[in-house]
């Protein structure tokens, strides 16, 4: 996948958990946890789609990683 | 693969695994499922054990893991009341509310206030546990023993936490019930639990109740196969909802543990246990309105041993107003109280009757300040003890509320140390309550999933 089909595939795993969310406004380098009013339990939830959905295994070490939509797309390039 | 034990983090954690498509077999001891999420009826009543409010993540929780359905149910209790020598208080006990009587009733600064909030809610379970819930409150709030009562009582009826764990056990847990206030199920436990059952049924789970998982089968260490009924039932990987000690030393065994598992794990203290006081009111009488949840203390200050005396200086009061379950013209009253289990255990069973009937007496003592005429609409009274609790759970000296937080190494170790083999539900304070436990079950599942795929 390139960049944007990746942006993509994340933009769609977040509409599925949190669904009342406006992400018209979202901002690509902004943490996705205060735009979104994602918690913990968002994250973990993320890390699992990736997972089913791509193959993608995040240790828990990258979480980190997963912080805005920029640098998600940076950690997932290549992987997917 | 199986699930043992049907309290909330068993449920989450089994419907979880069946929507993701594994063969799941759900065994509860019990004949209800449920767990500690239970409810009982007698008499025409209903009463629910441990429905007295959760935080407003169980929207979330329920509607992510569970169903629109059930999301949809949870409404908020509005009327919290606190009433002690120190101070009376009607709250909702939420940030807005909570902060605007810090700093009008009690006189906090802003700023503390801002701060402390802040604080809590920054947390996270892997942070600094060395930190106190004491040193923390004596850091914003010095010799404001009422400030701490506002802020601690309701987490220690909540779950039986002191002024000794690790402050992030409070922070976290104070800051899920800071974010909107203090949420309930309209229809109640039992409509819960139906619902649930439902919805795993549609995801194809198999349940067994009245299944006692005797023994968990190693081979190679690894689990093999669960003795259910005195029969083996062979699995790729288990997930105990049973009480962590009990899990770790009769349900596995230490035999079957590397030693440097076993060891560390028999130093993990359980949480304490509760008493309750079931009051029901008689067909066709109507209580008035004197709030959803009060915490009622005569103690002078606030101290968590207080909260587990006997007899009892402090409970907690949920009344169920017939809204609680709409179309059930009915109201109940339940009382909630810390207790230890050695308070109640090696009774003749002439004491422990007159012991349970002492502490419905004074619940009904109590209870005549807010309505001086109670005794004569009561046509039910019942009380548990941590014996009850540890009879209907099977957990160790009937602890309500898991392992203190050492408990959570030892839950989140087992799988290196049994291949196959995992715990979900009650530990370490934090995944406690029924939002703890269920989302415990969503974190265990994704664990038992990745390892299946594995396998
Ligand atoms: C008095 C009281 C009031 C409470 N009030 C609230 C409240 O208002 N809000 C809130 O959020 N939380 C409350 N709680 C806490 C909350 O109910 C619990 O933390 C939560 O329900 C525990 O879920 P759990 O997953 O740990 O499993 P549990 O509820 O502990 O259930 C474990 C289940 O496993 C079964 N089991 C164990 N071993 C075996 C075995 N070997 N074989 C078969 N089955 C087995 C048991 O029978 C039981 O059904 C309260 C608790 C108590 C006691």
């Amino acid at each position: 996948m390139d960049r944007e089909e990746i942006r993509e595939a994340v933009l769609a795993i977040i509409a599925d958990i949190a669904p009342d969310e406006d992400f018209d406004s979202l901002k690509d380098d902004e943490p996705l946890r205060d735009q979104l009013g994602l918690d913990s339990m968002d994250f973990l939830d993320i890390v699992m789609e990736l997972r089913k959905q791509h193959k993608v295994e995040v240790p828990e070490d990258d979480y980190k990683e997963l912080i805005s939509l920029t640098s998600t797309v940076n950690y997932l390039e290549g992987k997917m | 693969m199986i699930v043992v034990g049907s309290g909330l983090g068993g449920l989450t954690c089994a419907n979880r695994l069946a929507k993701f498509g594994r063969k799941v077999l759900l065994v509860e001891q019990h004949f209800e499922l449920g767990g500690l999420a239970a409810y009982f009826r007698r008499k025409g009543h209903i009463f629910d054990v441990s429905l007295h409010g959760f935080p407003y993540g169980m929207v979330k929780t329920c509607r992510k893991y569970w169903t629109k359905e059930i999301a949809d149910a949870i409404v908020q209790i509005k009327r919290i009341i606190f009433d002690n020598p120190q101070f009376k208080i009607e709250t909702t006990f939420d940030t807005e509310d909570f902060t605007r009587k810090l700093i009008k009733d009690f006189g906090v600064a802003r700023e503390t206030t801002e701060e402390f909030f802040r604080f809590c809610a920054g947390m996270n379970f892997y942070d600094d546990q060395t930190t106190t819930t004491r040193e923390m409150f004596e850091r914003f709030f010095p010799g404001r023993s009422d400030v701490v009562r506002f802020l601690m009582e309701p987490i220690t009826y909540a779950n039986g936490s002191t002024l000794d764990e690790p402050a992030i056990t409070y922070g976290i847990v104070f800051s899920n019930f800071m974010s909107k206030g203090v949420f309930t199920v309209e229809g109640g436990t039992d409509w819960l639990i139906d619902k649930m059952r439902e919805e795993l049924e549609r995801n194809g789970c198999d349940i067994m109740v009245r299944a006692t998982a005797e023994k968990i089968l190693c081979e190679n260490g690894r689990v093999a196969a669960v003795r259910i009924n005195g029969k083996a039932v062979q699995t790729k990987s288990v997930v105990s909802n049973g009480n962590l000690p009990r899990t770790v030393f009769e349900l596995i065994g230490a035999e079957n543990l590397p030693a440097d598992f076993a060891q560390p794990s028999a130093q993990v203290r359980l949480s304490t246990s509760n008493c309750q006081v079931f009051l029901g009111i008689r067909e066709g009488e109507t209580i008035p309105d004197i709030g959803d949840l009060i915490f009622h203390s005569t103690a002078p200050e606030f101290a968590p041993d207080l909260y587990m005396g006997k007899p009892p200086v402090s409970r907690s009061f949920s009344i169920y107003y017939p809204k609680t379950r709409p179309g059930v013209d009915r109201y109940a009253i339940v009382s909630s109280l810390g207790a230890r289990y050695e308070d109640w255990d090696g009774l003749s069973p002439e004491e422990y009757k007159r012991d349970k009937q002492m502490l419905i007496d004074n619940t009904l003592d109590v209870l005549e300040s807010y309505l001086p005429d109670i005794r004569s609409k009561v046509d039910y009274a019942e009380a548990a003890t941590p014996k009850t609790f540890e009879r209907y759970t099977g957990h160790q000296r009937g602890a309500t509320f898991g392992t203190k937080f050492e408990g959570l190494k030892m839950s989140e170790n087992l799988p290196k140390a049994l291949g196959g083999m995992f715990h979900t539900g009650s530990a370490a304070i934090i995944m406690s309550g029924w939002l703890g436990a269920a989302n415990y079950g969503v974190i265990v599942g994704n664990n038992v999933e990745q390892y299946l795929d594995k396998a």
